[in-house]
């Protein structure tokens, strides 16, 4: 056992040795996987982009289970790499408690908030680009019903569906919404099978646009909304191109351009925290040749007046994380 | 509830219901030959990576069913291979077979296509699709009956009638066939079965095979009819919930039928309503969410009975000198 400590001491000594000759960014991708098509794809985006840009190398690693998030976090730590991104709310306990044992590695967090000296807390105003889409959502509806299928049931997907509803209320106050969610463990976002069976019933329910915020659990609802000739919304990353003509559009949330900004940053990145909303250009919604013909003008028109309305503060749109409920359902 | 609601829930029910009762006929072949299976769910998942894998590459959803059948055969045998030839536990041999499975479909995959153990979405004609049974349209404006017909009755994968078919013809060939009591007989004395001179570890293998098979069909149907590809750790336990079923039924093939689309039934209606409004009371989403398990505890708790499992369940065989 001595010997044991002796050695792994040995080692996180060369390790930490190695690491300060070159700081290396990390990046940590939630249980989703790295190639989600949505959340932590989009971060890997970000670090590729920063990768062909300045020709770097950074270490990158995977979540597979909840209990892997602290030692993770600490072995990246001891290697010396700097600053450490990591992507999820999930991450934010464990930060908490590994942040001060490293006082000179900066950490990242997306989508949550630590308040610790060495860590930028990235957080997003989902609310916003939701709103968006919503918007757009009431107004490609003809049947008057739209959909919502959130992944695992925590209130960030609140905020979500909150900003959504508020959005689909703006451009047509009859308009019904339907809430669902998928789960309430990390199961929820990886079950296609599960959030096609939802997309379906709110099919049967009437809804014709649907909006999936739900990890790999939403490739099932869109693949279902492209099964029934319907209309469904993509998250996070750009998803248009999954199903073309048939996604209206995707809630973009730009994790590539905070995960990039970090790794640009580098050691002598600012903590602290960085609200990604609208005028940043942190959340918006995806126009490209695959939704081309989906998006009328008029739409177009009305979600840009709401975006400039939002940015100047006219428009507020409630953020359900402040108080736990919603304006409207 | 209107009529036509609770058809959708009906029809929503056979679709969730068809892996779990494919997942149980499976579990019911090994465990009444004495071998218990917990990589029911290990084998699904193998199955639906390997059809998702090969129907995308093929583009042939047959091709795809092939190939998740065989990927659970072969799971299937490493279990035999422990638990028969080798005398192992027969409980962490398929604890490891779920361990090998979510590691494995998701390193292949990775190594494969390079999306991070999904597989590619499939295009149309490399999913088994819906088909409609002759006279559904025709029929449609019968009451009752028409609706019935064309909607809950028609409009499932070929995957689903075969999983009905296979259930009387699994109370068949466990009742009524010399094979299906000769299996029985393995699971409750395999020491009588080798007195009359018939090899213990054969049928074991057998059964083990057409567990395989069965598996197989279900996670093929979890990948490639319901879903257009593989995505990790898809099966989301609906393995174990198979298991839970097959103990309900107490290791029978029609009450599997029934037990099953219970399960079904509930994730449908929890799917549908997901918070419940009972006159005032609002049921909360979590609370029907947790239904199914609130009531697989309570099933098995009280409900069910005494359910007895086959004598010689977990045990190696050996022979006697």
């Amino acid at each position: 056992m001595t010997l044991m400590k002796h050695l792994l001491g040995a080692t996180a000594a060369l390790a930490l040795g190695a690491g300060m000759a070159a700081a290396d960014p990390a990046l940590i991708y939630d249980l989703g996987g790295k190639f989600d098509k949505s959340f932590n794809e989009a971060a890997y985006n970000g670090a590729q982009r920063w990768v062909a840009e300045t020709g770097g190398s950074y270490k990158e690693l995977e979540m597979q289970s909840e209990a892997q998030r602290e030692q993770a976090l600490r072995r990246l730590a001891e290697t010396g790499a700097n600053p450490i991104v990591m992507t999820g709310f999930a991450f934010g306990n464990v930060l908490d408690t590994v942040a001060p044992d490293y006082p000179d590695t900066k950490f990242a967090i997306i989508d949550a908030v630590v308040d610790q000296p060495n860590v930028r807390s990235v957080v997003f105003q989902e609310e916003q680009g939701s709103y968006l889409v919503g918007m757009m959502a009431a107004m490609a509806s003809k049947t008057g019903t739209v959909g919502f299928v959130g992944g695992m049931d925590i209130p960030l997907i609140r905020k979500f569906a909150c900003g959504y509803t508020q959005g689909v209320k703006a451009a047509n106050p009859d308009a019904r919404v339907i809430v669902n969610m998928t789960g309430t463990t990390p199961a929820a976002w990886a079950d296609p099978v599960k959030g096609s069976e939802l997309a379906m019933a709110q099919i049967a329910q009437g809804a014709d646009v649907i909006y999936a915020a739900a990890g790999s659990t939403g490739l099932g609802v869109l693949q279902a909304a492209a099964d029934g000739g319907i209309l469904s919304i993509g998250v996070d990353s750009n998803q248009n191109h999954l199903h073309p003509g048939q996604v209206l559009t995707s809630m973009i949330k730009r994790v590539d351009n905070s995960v990039y900004g970090a790794f640009m940053a580098g050691a002598d990145m600012e903590t602290g925290i960085n609200v990604m909303d609208l005028a940043k250009q942190g959340v918006g919604y995806a126009l490209d040749d695959n939704n081309a013909d989906l998006v009328t003008p008029e739409m177009k028109a009305a979600v840009d007046a709401a975006a400039a309305a939002i940015v100047a503060g006219e428009i507020k749109v409630h953020d359900y994380m402040t108080d736990n409920t919603c304006p409207v359902n | 509830m209107d009529f036509a609601t609770l058809l959708q829930i009906l029809d929503s029910t056979v679709r969730l219901g068809t892996p779990l009762l494919l997942a149980c006929l499976a579990g019911l072949f090994s465990e009444r030959a004495g071998v218990f299976d917990i990589g029911l769910e290990g084998k699904m998942l193998m199955a639906a990576f390997c059809a998702g894998a090969v129907a995308a590459v093929t583009g042939s959803p047959w091709a795809g069913l092939l190939a998740g059948v065989a990927g659970s055969v072969a799971l299937g045998m490493v279990h035999a291979l422990a638990s028969i030839s080798f005398r192992g536990n027969q409980l962490i041999s398929g604890v490891a077979i779920n361990f090998l499975a979510s590691g494995l479909t998701v390193l292949l995959g990775q190594n494969l296509f390079h999306l991070g153990g999904r597989t590619p979405s499939l295009m149309k004609e490399g999913r088994f699709q819906p088909i409609t049974l002759p006279g559904a349209e025709t029929l449609r404006e019968v009451p009752v009956i028409g609706p019935v017909y064309a909607d809950l009755i028609s409009g499932h994968s070929i995957l689903v009638y075969l999983a009905f078919a296979l259930v009387p013809l699994s109370w068949w060939v466990l009742a009524r066939t010399r094979f299906g009591l000769r299996l029985r007989a393995v699971g409750e004395n395999p020491a009588a079965v080798d007195t009359a001179g018939i090899s213990v570890a054969r049928m074991r293998y057998l059964a083990l095979t057409i567990t395989g098979v069965l598996c197989g069909l279900a996670g093929a149907y979890l990948a490639i009819a319901l879903s257009a590809g593989f995505v990790k750790e898809m099966t989301a336990g609906r393995g174990y919930i198979a298991l839970a079923a097959l103990i309900f039924a107490k290791w029978r093939p029609v009450p599997a039928l029934g037990a099953t689309m219970l399960f079904g039934l509930l994730e449908a209606v929890s799917n549908r309503y997901q918070n419940l409004d009972l006159g005032g009371v609002v049921i909360p989403v979590q609370a029907m969410q947790a239904l199914p398990y609130v009531l697989t505890v309570i099933i098995l708790a009280g409900f069910v009975g005494k359910a007895i499992p086959p004598r010689a369940g977990g045990e190696p065989y050996v022979k006697e000198r």
